[in-house]
C-alpha cells in the first residue's frame, strides 16, 4: 500500500493574497515586488502570459508593464504571513500530520482519510481553503515527497486535473509519458544548476532521471540525488517534518531605500533590524550568546569605492534583551564603520542560540533585575503585538528612519492593523 | 550545602504566612551560596478552585477564525439593520448567505455591505434606508458574495479628546 503524501501550494500566492482584498484587480495583470521594489517575486497568470520571468529587475520591465497596464504592489509581508497563518491552519484541520515546508506550502500525510478517496479529499481542500480565504491551491498527491512536489506542478499546469493530481491513480503509461514531457529541471531539489550536468549525462527528462541508476546518481553526484531517484520511483525516502526546530541562527537584514552615509543612520538601521531579530528570538523562547553584525556597500555599483565587513562579538551572558543585544551590535557596528562610503545594507545575525530554560545559572545572578527585565520584555512584545510592529521601541532605533526600504506600493495591512480594514460601501 | 538562605542570611520561616510576588533581592555573603528563588508559603485563595476564564469577547463573535475578517463601513444605506457609516463588521466567509442575510457582495470591483434577498427573477441585494437603492442582480449575471456579515460592533461612547 503506497504512501499518500499530499503537497498543497497556493497559486500565485502574493499576487492571489492582494486579490482577495481588492477585487477590481480580478483578471488584471499584476506583480508583486521585492524589497525597495527591485525584482519581481509575483506574477499573476496573466504577467505569466505575457512571458514576464520571475526575478526581473522592476526598472527593465516598467514599459512593458505600462503597454499591458500590469498594476505592481510592493511586498505586503504583514498581509501574506497572516493569510499563510490561515492556510496552514486550515489545511491542519484535514491532516494531524503536517509539514508547513513555505510560506506558501505544506506537506499532510493523508494516512486514514481515505474514506472517500484521496482525491475527493484534495479537492475538498482546494473548495476549503478558496471560500475560507479566497485563495487557489493546488493539491500534489504521491507515494513520496518528491513525486508530491512533482504531481503538484502539473496540477497546477493542466487544467484536466482540476486541481488535484493524484500520482497514485495514474496508470503506468501515462506516468511514464507525464515524466517524459518534464525536464529534469522540474524536479524538486535538481533546479537549474544539476539540471545543466544531468543533461551532460543525457538525462534531459524526468523520466530519465526516474530510470538511472540510484548507485550512479550517487557516485556523480551526492547521498541527495540517490533518493531523489528513489523517490521518483516511489520508494519514500523522506518524512514529513512536523516540528519545526528551533532556529540556531536568526538573522535580519535589508537593504536601504538610499545610500547611507553616516554612522547614526546605520546605527539606527542596525538597532531596527536587532530588534526585530530579538523579537523572534522571544517567540522561540531562546537566548543569544553571541551577536554578529555586517554592512555593505552596493557591488553593482562598480564604480563607487567598496566596502564589506563583518563581526562578532560574544556577549558576557546570553540574553533576550533587546537593550543589551542592541547595545552589543552597535559596539560592533563603531568597529566595523569607515567614513566615506556609501552603505547599501546592513544586517544582524544571533548566534550561540540555547533554549532560555538551557540557562546555567551563575552564584551572582541578579534574579530580581532579571525577573523586571523579562517583564519589561513581555510588555513591550505585547504592546507591539496589540498596536502594530515598532509602536513601542528603543529610541535608537530612530523616529523617522530615513533609510527605510521603499515600499511605496503596499497595500494596507487588511488583516492585521485595524485602521488598516477593507472598506465596504453602504451607499 | 543544601540549606537555603533569604537575604541577610537568616533560614527561611517554615510555613511563615506571607506571600513574594517578586523574589527578594539577595544578597550574597561571603562563602554561602543562596538559593535564589522564592519559596512558596501563604495560604492559598479559596476562590481558587472556582476561577474560570473571563468572557472573551472573540469566542463570542468569532465562529470561524481563520475565516473571520473585519470590515469598515462607509456610508449610511444599511441603518435599517442597524450598521451604521463607521462601524466594524465581523464578517465570516465560511458559511453559506441564506435568503436574508446581510453580506458583502462584490459589485462592479467594489465591496458593498447589502441585505440578500431571493426573488424569482435572481437576487436582489436590498438596502435598508428609503434614501438607497436596491440592485437587482439577474440570472445570468455572476454575483461575488465575499463573506456574510455576522456582527455590527458600533461604537457608542467615544472619548472627547479623540474625537474631535
Amino acid at each position: 500500500m503506497p504512501r499518500n503524501l499530499a503537497l498543497i501550494d497556493c497559486n500565485n500566492f502574493y499576487a492571489s493574497c492582494e486579490r482577495v482584498f481588492n477585487p477590481a484587480l480580478e483578471g488584471k495583470p499584476l506583480v508583486v515586488l521585492s524589497n525597495n521594489d527591485g525584482c519581481v517575486v509575483a506574477r499573476s497568470q496573466e504577467v505569466k502570459d505575457l512571458g514576464i520571468k520571475m526575478g526581473v529587475p522592476w526598472f527593465q520591465i516598467e514599459g512593458l508593464a505600462k503597454r499591458h497596464g500590469i498594476i505592481a504592489f510592493s511586498s505586503n509581508y504583514a498581509l501574506y504571513a497572516d493569510m499563510s497563518n490561515r492556510v496552514m491552519a486550515i489545511l491542519a484541520t484535514f491532516s494531524p500530520s503536517q509539514e508547513v515546508y513555505s510560506i506558501d506550502e505544506c506537506f499532510l500525510d493523508l494516512a486514514g482519510f481515505e474514506r472517500r478517496g484521496f482525491t475527493r479529499y484534495g479537492q475538498e481542500m482546494r473548495s476549503a481553503i478558496k471560500r475560507w480565504v479566497g485563495l487557489p491551491v493546488c493539491v500534489g498527491i504521491a507515494p513520496t515527497k518528491t513525486l508530491a512536489k512533482l504531481v503538484n506542478h502539473v496540477a497546477k499546469k493542466r487544467s484536466q486535473f482540476e486541481g488535484v493530481c493524484n500520482f497514485n491513480e495514474l496508470g503506468a503509461g501515462e506516468i511514464d509519458a507525464l515524466m517524459g514531457e518534464l525536464p529534469v529541471g522540474e524536479v524538486w531539489g535538481v533546479g537549474s544548476r544539476y539540471a545543466a550536468r544531468l543533461q551532460q549525462l543525457g538525462i534531459q527528462t524526468v523520466r530519465d532521471l526516474r530510470q538511472a541508476s540510484p548507485k550512479a546518481m550517487r557516485q556523480q553526484f551526492s547521498v541527495v540525488m540517490e533518493r531523489t531517484v528513489e523517490e521518483l520511483n516511489g520508494e519514500s525516502c523522506l518524512d514529513l517534518e512536523e516540528m519545526a526546530p528551533a532556529k540556531k541562527q536568526i538573522m535580519s537584514s535589508r537593504s536601504f531605500g538610499r545610500p547611507v552615509i553616516a554612522l547614526d543612520e546605520l546605527a539606527e538601521s542596525v538597532a531596527s533590524y536587532m530588534s526585530r531579530a530579538a523579537e523572534k528570538l522571544r517567540r522561540q523562547h531562546s537566548l543569544a550568546g553571541a551577536v554578529q553584525v555586517y554592512i555593505r556597500t552596493n557591488p553593482f555599483k562598480e564604480r563607487d569605492p567598496q566596502y564589506s565587513q563583518g563581526m562578532i562579538l560574544p556577549l558576557a551572558e546570553p540574553t533576550d534583551d533587546t537593550r543589551q543585544l542592541v547595545s552589543a551590535a552597535i559596539t560592533v557596528l563603531r568597529r566595523l564603520y569607515k567614513p566615506g562610503f556609501a552603505y547599501a545594507k546592513t544586517g544582524v545575525m544571533l548566534t550561540e542560540i540555547i533554549a532560555a530554560n538551557q540557562r546555567a545559572h551563575t552564584l551572582f545572578d541578579d534574579v530580581a533585575g532579571m525577573a523586571r527585565n523579562k517583564n519589561l520584555m513581555l510588555a513591550v512584545d505585547s504592546i507591539n503585538q496589540a498596536y502594530g510592529r515598532g509602536t513601542i521601541r528603543l529610541a535608537a532605533e530612530g523616529l523617522n528612519q530615513p533609510w527605510k526600504m521603499r515600499a511605496g506600493r503596499r497595500s494596507p495591512a487588511f488583516t492585521t492593523c485595524l485602521s488598516d480594514v477593507v472598506v465596504a460601501h453602504a451607499i | 550545602m543544601s540549606s537555603c538562605f533569604h537575604a541577610g542570611g537568616r533560614p527561611a520561616l517554615r510555613g511563615a504566612p506571607f506571600t513574594l510576588d517578586e523574589p527578594l533581592s539577595v544578597v550574597p555573603l561571603p562563602g554561602i551560596p543562596i538559593l535564589a528563588t522564592p519559596v512558596p508559603a501563604g495560604f492559598p485563595s479559596p476562590a481558587d478552585d472556582h476561577a474560570e476564564g473571563r468572557i472573551d469577547l472573540n469566542e463570542h463573535l468569532i465562529a470561524h477564525k481563520e475565516a473571520t475578517f473585519f470590515v469598515r463601513v462607509a456610508g449610511e444605506s444599511m441603518v435599517g439593520f442597524g450598521i451604521h457609516h463607521g462601524d466594524l463588521l465581523v464578517v465570516d466567509r465560511s458559511i453559506d448567505a441564506a435568503d436574508r442575510s446581510v453580506v458583502i457582495a462584490v459589485v462592479d470591483g467594489d465591496f458593498t455591505v447589502k441585505q440578500l434577498c431571493r426573488i424569482p427573477e435572481g437576487v436582489l441585494l436590498r438596502s435598508g434606508s428609503a434614501t438607497h437603492s436596491d440592485i437587482f442582480v439577474g440570472e445570468e449575471q455572476t454575483l461575488t458574495v465575499w463573506g456574510v456579515v455576522r456582527w455590527s460592533i458600533h461604537q457608542v461612547w467615544s472619548c472627547p479628546e479623540t474625537s474631535r
